[in-house]
């Protein structure tokens, strides 16, 4: 249920958000916005400033230029208002370990004002949304990492948010838990309406759930939009990427390929050619082998995938920015 | 007046985070293993301090000091051999009451990455530290009360002696002191679980705090003073430096909140001490051999009590500003 842009209203907005640290410019001038009701990825490697984005958006950071506006309220200014509507899933959420679980979300239910019978009704309905009514009374401090952050996003759920901001939200989660988390996160936005920005450095994950992304590096968003955008902006860039495997695989082969109009550059890593052209050479390649009697047993356009978009974009940051090394999140 | 509607919620809202944020804090207090720690350390105190009174009582009234009348002050000062009173033990332990309830208070919920999710709750930061502290003062206040009038009842039982009115509002005001004094501590251990990352570090700093005005400063003060005024010699100088002397060791001393503390206890539990200075032959020709009415007692000590809450308060607002300024971020 992708979002277009121009229908809904916008949750998340900054205006050249920047947060220097000493010499380092964690965040840079950032513009980002985040319609109501989509799944938004925040995209980079560690160091990138996702991090700090994510404080500054719920006024735990103050930003050092620009401003952060949630809902139509600056986040530096009415902090309480802010935290009040917007969840915070930091990463590798902590639980006070000698509480139970239970014991937990009634704490943050009670500094977000909720008392009495409504208090213990709604702990019950989202332990049953995250699957942890079992594990409710269980002590805190014995929860595998799945089961913490489980019940970090009943803990965000607890204030009933507009915006959930999640912060790594799969790290160290085991792949089943990784497809639950990211189920949920889908279930969140699709029946409750509610925005979610998610940084990750994972990419496949968030490929599956994200409905918009922007890729970021150094502290700057070098490229934002739908997967099929970014990858389409790729595909501009010039060169195209097929990876090629085909039956039978001799010495042949490879003359074949190389004698077609268009080709750059042959690459063969194990069973697979990764052929560079010019153009879209598919059609063309597919026709020539048939006649020479090979059987295509694999034949893709690379650079549709988040892979091939990350590196591409990372190759063009680095080409750009230099390659110096920033290490400012942790 | 929509405004001031506004306002009035808004602080019930405060007031209501605080309330919570405390009832967590003495709740874990309450049920954490550390509690048994205390309630072994009180009971140290209490019942080694009740010991030293019952059986060092005796030798008191035969000594035949002239405060017999206030016998039931004594169960708190008189030593017996070398069984220290409830009073020295108090100075001597009551710190580490302090330091073990606040020494991990805000870096433990760091490491534990409790804190990041604390400050995204609609609170303002402040609050979290402020419940902290009062809770901590809280649970001080009932063991250091509990405690002091589990002697008071058990000297009764044991001995017969029922105290005045006079005693009992001294023994009031003499526990009231040691909720400062703990407290202080308590905001000393504070502040450094604010700025040091790891507990261990947070709680050997506060010890050695806790060593330096212990015994450190005694030691500074005498050396400093000796170096001022010299003593000693035979001539003129080092014997007008006599007194400057002692004067001057004495005022580095009372920057020690364990030195305040002895002397305000001192005073408080022993009405017949007439003066925390030194006092000359000429002060005291014509002053008749007399006790201090409460008062009296409490106007001597006001100077210490208002210097512990101070110290008490400034050790609190350094660790308030610097945990206001940190930007918390994931463990």
């Amino acid at each position: 249920m992708a979002v277009s842009g121009n229908v809904s209203p916008a949750v998340i907005q900054t205006k050249g958000l920047t947060k220097k640290y000493g010499s380092l410019t964690a965040v840079d001038h950032l513009d980002l916005t985040v319609y109501k009701g989509e799944v938004f990825g925040l995209l980079g490697p560690n160091g990138a400033g996702k991090t700090t984005t994510t404080l500054m958006l719920l006024g735990l950071a103050e930003p050092d230029g620009g401003e952060a506006v949630i809902n139509g309220l600056d986040a530096a200014k009415a902090s309480i208002e802010v935290k009040r509507k917007v969840g915070y899933l930091p990463d590798n959420v902590g639980f006070y370990s000698d509480m139970t679980g239970r014991e937990n979300l009634r704490f943050t239910g009670r500094l977000c004002g909720l008392e009495g019978e409504a208090l213990e009704q709604r702990i019950e309905e989202l332990l049953a949304r995250v699957n942890m009514t079992e594990a409710g009374d269980k002590r805190a401090g014995t929860y595998s990492r799945g089961m913490r952050q489980r019940l970090g996003i009943a803990d965000v759920l607890m204030k009933d948010p507009e915006v959930i901001i999640m912060d790594e939200p799969t790290l160290g989660i085991d792949p089943e838990g990784i497809r639950e988390l990211m189920w949920l996160i889908r279930d969140l936005a699709e029946k409750d309406g509610r925005t979610i920005l998610l940084s990750s450095h994972q990419l496949h994950q968030v490929q599956r759930v994200c409905d918009r992304m922007g890729i970021f590096v150094h502290g700057k968003m070098i490229a934002c939009g739908t997967l099929e955008e970014l990858g389409r902006e790729i595909a501009h860039e010039g060169a195209g990427t097929l990876e090629l495997s085909a039956y039978p695989d001799n010495i042949k082969l490879r003359d074949v390929i190389k004698g077609m109009n268009g080709v750059l550059e042959i690459e063969k890593n194990s069973d697979m050619y990764v052929i560079r052209s010019a153009f879209d050479i598919r059609r063309a390649l597919s026709k020539e082998l048939a006649e020479q009697g090979y059987t295509i047993l694999h034949l893709r356009q690379a650079g549709s995938d988040l892979d091939e978009i990350y590196r591409k974009y990372f190759e063009k940051a680095g080409e750009e920015g230099g390659t110096d090394d920033h290490t400012g999140e942790k | 007046m929509e405004q001031t509607i506004t306002q009035e919620k808004s602080k019930q809202r405060d007031h209501h985070i605080l309330k919570v944020l405390f009832e967590k804090e003495t709740a874990d207090f309450i049920n954490g293993k550390r509690m048994l720690l205390f309630i072994l350390l009180m009971a140290l105190i209490t019942v080694t301090g009740l010991y030293a009174a019952v059986s060092g009582l005796s030798d008191a009234i035969e000594g035949g000091s002239s405060s017999a009348d206030f016998l039931f002050l004594k169960l708190f000062t008189v030593s017996a051999n070398s069984i220290p009173s409830y009073n020295s033990l108090m100075a001597l332990m009551g710190p580490f009451i302090g330091i073990f309830m606040g020494f991990d208070a805000i870096n433990s919920e760091r490491t534990e990455g409790t804190l990041n999710r604390l400050v995204s709750q609609p609170l303002y930061r402040d609050n979290i530290i402020i419940g902290k502290f009062l809770a901590g003062i809280f649970i001080t206040t009932v063991m250091v009360f509990s405690s002091g009038l589990l002697i008071a009842a058990a000297g009764i039982l044991a001995t017969g002696i029922i105290p005045t009115g006079a005693e009992a509002m001294r023994l009031m005001i003499y526990l009231c002191f040691c909720v400062i004094y703990i407290g202080f501590w308590l905001a000393v251990a504070i502040l450094f679980s604010t700025v040091c990352r790891h507990a261990a570090t947070s709680a050997l700093a506060c010890i050695a705090v806790w060593l330096f005005c212990a015994i450190f400063v005694s030691l500074l003060a005498g050396i400093l003073a000796d170096a001022f005024y010299p003593v000693g010699g035979n001539d003129m100088e080092s014997l007008m430096n006599e007194m400057k002397n002692y004067y001057c060791a004495q005022n580095i001393n009372r920057l020690s909140p364990y030195y305040l503390f002895g002397e305000a206890s001192a005073t408080l539990l022993n009405p017949s001490v007439r003066s925390v200075n030194a006092v000359t032959m000429t002060q005291l020709s014509g002053a008749l051999v007399s006790t201090l009415s409460v008062g009296q007692s409490v106007l001597l000590v006001w100077p210490h009590l208002t210097a512990l809450a101070a110290l008490m308060l400034v050790a609190f607002a350094v660790s308030y500003v610097s945990f206001m300024r940190q930007e918390i971020r994931a463990r």
